[in-house]
């Protein structure tokens, strides 16, 4: 057991799988020399040379589909594109061609490739700096999308990424690469497609991944302590497959649901997690389920503008009590008080 | 295209003895004949509705083909377009499999899920036709940079249209090969025409080859219509990725009918018309083994005859192939297994339905 940062986490991960299977190799715009925008490949290009970790032109199509080609013949190349913004660049490669050439070949053809990026924003950014675009992922069948929100399940996750014999789009956060965690020497990879109910409760489920996640598990505790608020969360880490069953059996048990995302509203991943509960927990429900997101609007620069318009804490618990209002329960929680 | 830019012409070697050049060109002409006359059976299909969705033909393409994949050895990788029976045929995949793949079938070579665009074999290393413009151009760079790294001696053969050529991926691809010192030859089919889109109307550099310049890449343009020059053409070409250094090499071809099946081509003059079939590969190349006294008339007919008969059983086989059975539709969305993957039909709800109350009363 080690305490260490998501970045950490990350990048061993990285080294450790690069040093146990050869076809493993990383692509990407600043991994080598500048090692990494966000240093996750620090030392890499160092330890295992040009072959193995290729800076790549600024150009994400053709680097992301070199990537999808060299996955064909065998090898589990490791993309890092520098924020999930960029990822629009190479969209036609991961959605026509990533996700398909398994499916549309009638099975002749796997493509084991990682693509690793963040999301996230909040830091003035700007519009095209600061998008959560990982539901255009999500919504493709023949992508997995994993999101974790710790530092192990990220070396787990990842593991598991690499070793997959299908493209995954490996989600991660700006917020969360210093946030730190236990991650045990021996953690094996984590199945994808499963979500995990991190924290149990019984008054609400609260429903995250990747950054979202992290701040449900802090949410809660600060709400167990200031109210006596016995919250449920659960992790989403995985978008596609979506674990439809661990949310409605959890809301099953809580009857209400709050669902944080850091994209925007309309058609985002909360709408999809909001339809489950419908179609799963529809006369388990004592109040509508409720989503915390991004303003609908292009994230703006200036400062009082872009803190309006992200998710704050604040807005997290507002919805909680609201939802909990409508249940009837917070009244009769501040009644026992 | 101008006379100017076209090949020489191979000696023609005098008639009489069948020599290995000869038996050669007769090669060639077998393997042409055999791709226009199962893209005519596809269009008859396609229009008896046997065949569904887009399709493009090769017709105009046959030398072009032929040349090109003469100069490839069964180990190295093709990747090409979505106009791509002729290459499947001549790549020596059965034409029984070609076909079933057009209508659809289990024993198609794509079991069905890929369609006229979408042909690919793994053991003879055609690695898809590919439906979106300019899709295959990074995948296949990404295939020679796996060979690369693995220090193997094949190379990749990647096609594509001249329509091709304007999109970021082209661009993207070939500096990426380039850097990186990649076996692979780009082969730009230009046909003219892209759907109905002159190359002239749509590239600021019509003479598309020499866009590898802005690469320091090799390249050149070879006469399509003659498959002695696009063997010649390709082998240089072949050379050269085997060496680790990419080129790129422009193919002048034609389309002899329509963008697709379905389009009848409207924005071509008479005269155009009439100059392309006066340029059409097949029939010259027969000409041509008459006039050298290789070939009679007679023996142009049995080939002929057995071209015919290779694609009526084509489309025997595939009428007669099973379609793939509806409990097999969620079989290639994974390689590998997961939890949670959405197996449902269109009508079926995602969870069970609640019980009814009065049920749960007794």
């Amino acid at each position: 057991m080690a305490i260490m940062t998501y970045r950490r986490a990350l990048h061993d991960t990285l080294r450790d799988e690069m040093l146990r299977d050869e076809r493993v190799l990383l692509l990407g715009e600043e991994i080598g020399v500048f090692e990494g925008s966000y240093k996750i490949t620090a030392g890499l290009l160092e330890e295992f040379g040009p072959r193995r970790v290729r800076d790549t032109p600024i150009a994400e199509e053709g680097f992301t589909g070199a990537a999808i080609g060299a996955a064909m013949l065998g090898l589990r190349p490791v993309v890092e594109i520098m924020t999930i913004n960029f990822s629009l660049l190479a969209l036609d490669q991961i959605v026509n061609h990533a996700a398909k050439i398994y499916g549309m070949f009638g099975g002749q053809a796997s493509v084991p490739l990682v693509i690793r990026t963040p999301g996230g924003g909040g830091q003035q950014l700007g519009a095209t700096h600061s998008q959560n675009v990982e539901l255009y992922y999500a919504f493709v069948p023949g992508l997995k999308v994993v999101a974790p929100s710790t530092p192990a399940d990220a070396r787990a996750l990842l593991q598991a990424a690499i070793r997959d014999d299908d493209p995954v789009l490996f989600l991660e956060n700006l917020a969360l690469y210093n946030t730190k965690g236990d991650v045990p020497d021996d953690l094996p990879p984590a199945p994808i497609g499963r979500a995990r109910v991190t924290r149990e409760g019984r008054d609400l489920t609260l429903i995250g991944y990747s950054r979202t996640a992290h701040v449900a598990a802090q949410v809660a505790d600060q709400l167990a302590a200031s109210e006596g608020l016995d919250i449920e969360v659960v992790d989403l880490m995985s978008l596609r497959p979506l674990d439809r069953a661990t949310i409605v059996a959890s809301v099953r048990k809580t009857h209400a649901a709050v669902v944080l995302e850091d994209d925007w509203l309309t058609y985002g991943i909360g709408a999809e997690v909001a339809a489950t509960i419908s179609d799963g927990a529809f006369d388990d429900l004592d109040a509508p389920v409720r989503r915390v997101a991004m303003a609908e609007v292009p994230l703006p620069y200036a400062k009082p503008l872009e803190t309006a318009a992200l998710p704050s804490t604040d807005d997290v618990i507002a919805a909680i009590y609201q939802t909990l209002d409508a249940v009837g329960r917070r009244h009769l929680k501040v009644g026992h008080d | 295209m101008s006379p100017a830019t076209r090949s020489p012409r191979s000696r023609a070697a005098s008639a009489g003895e069948p020599t290995g050049e000869h038996q050669r060109l007769v090669d060639f002409y077998r393997r042409m004949l055999l791709i226009r006359r199962f893209e005519e059976r596809t269009a008859r299909a396609y229009t008896q509705a046997r065949i569904g969705g887009y399709c493009h033909l090769n017709l105009g393409e046959e030398a072009a083909i032929v040349g090109l994949l003469t100069a490839l050895e069964p180990t190295d990788y093709l990747f090409t377009n979505y106009r791509e029976h002729g290459y499947a045929v001549d790549r020596g995949i059965d034409p029984n499999r070609v076909m079933a793949e057009l209508y659809g079938r289990t024993d198609g070579v794509s079991k069905g899920w890929g369609g006229s665009m979408h042909m690919f074999d793994t053991a003879h290393r055609l690695l898809g036709g590919y439906g979106i413009v300019g899709g295959q151009v990074p995948v296949a760079t990404g295939a020679a940079l796996a060979i690369e790294y693995r220090g193997g001696r094949e190379i990749v053969m990647c096609t594509m249209g001249d329509g091709t050529t304007n999109i970021g991926a082209f661009h993207e691809s070939l500096n990426l090969a380039a850097l990186w010192h990649l076996p692979i030859v780009y082969v730009i089919i230009n046909n003219r025409l892209g759907m109905g889109t002159t190359v002239e109307a749509s590239s600021a550099e019509p003479e598309l080859f020499r866009r590898g310049a802005a690469y320091r890449m090799a390249a050149a343009r070879v006469d399509g219509l003659d498959p002695v020059a696009v063997v010649a053409a390709a082998e240089i070409a072949v050379a050269s990725a085997r060496d680790g250094e990419p080129y790129l090499l422009e193919v002048v071809s034609e389309r002899l009918r329509g963008h697709s099946v379905v389009d009848p081509a409207k924005y071509r003059t008479e005269a155009e018309v009439a100059d392309l079939r006066a340029h059409d590969p097949v029939p010259a190349l027969a000409a041509r083994l008459v006039a050298q006294g290789v070939l009679s008339d007679e023996q142009l007919e049995e080939m002929d005859r057995a071209a015919l008969r290779i694609v009526e059983e084509a489309a025997q086989f595939a009428e007669a192939s099973a379609a793939p059975d509806v409990s097999t539709l969620f079989d290639f969305t994974y390689a590998t297994p997961v939890d949670n993957v959405g197996t449902r039909y269109p009508g079926e709800p995602l969870f069970p339905p609640a019980p009814r109350p009065e049920e749960t009363e007794s």
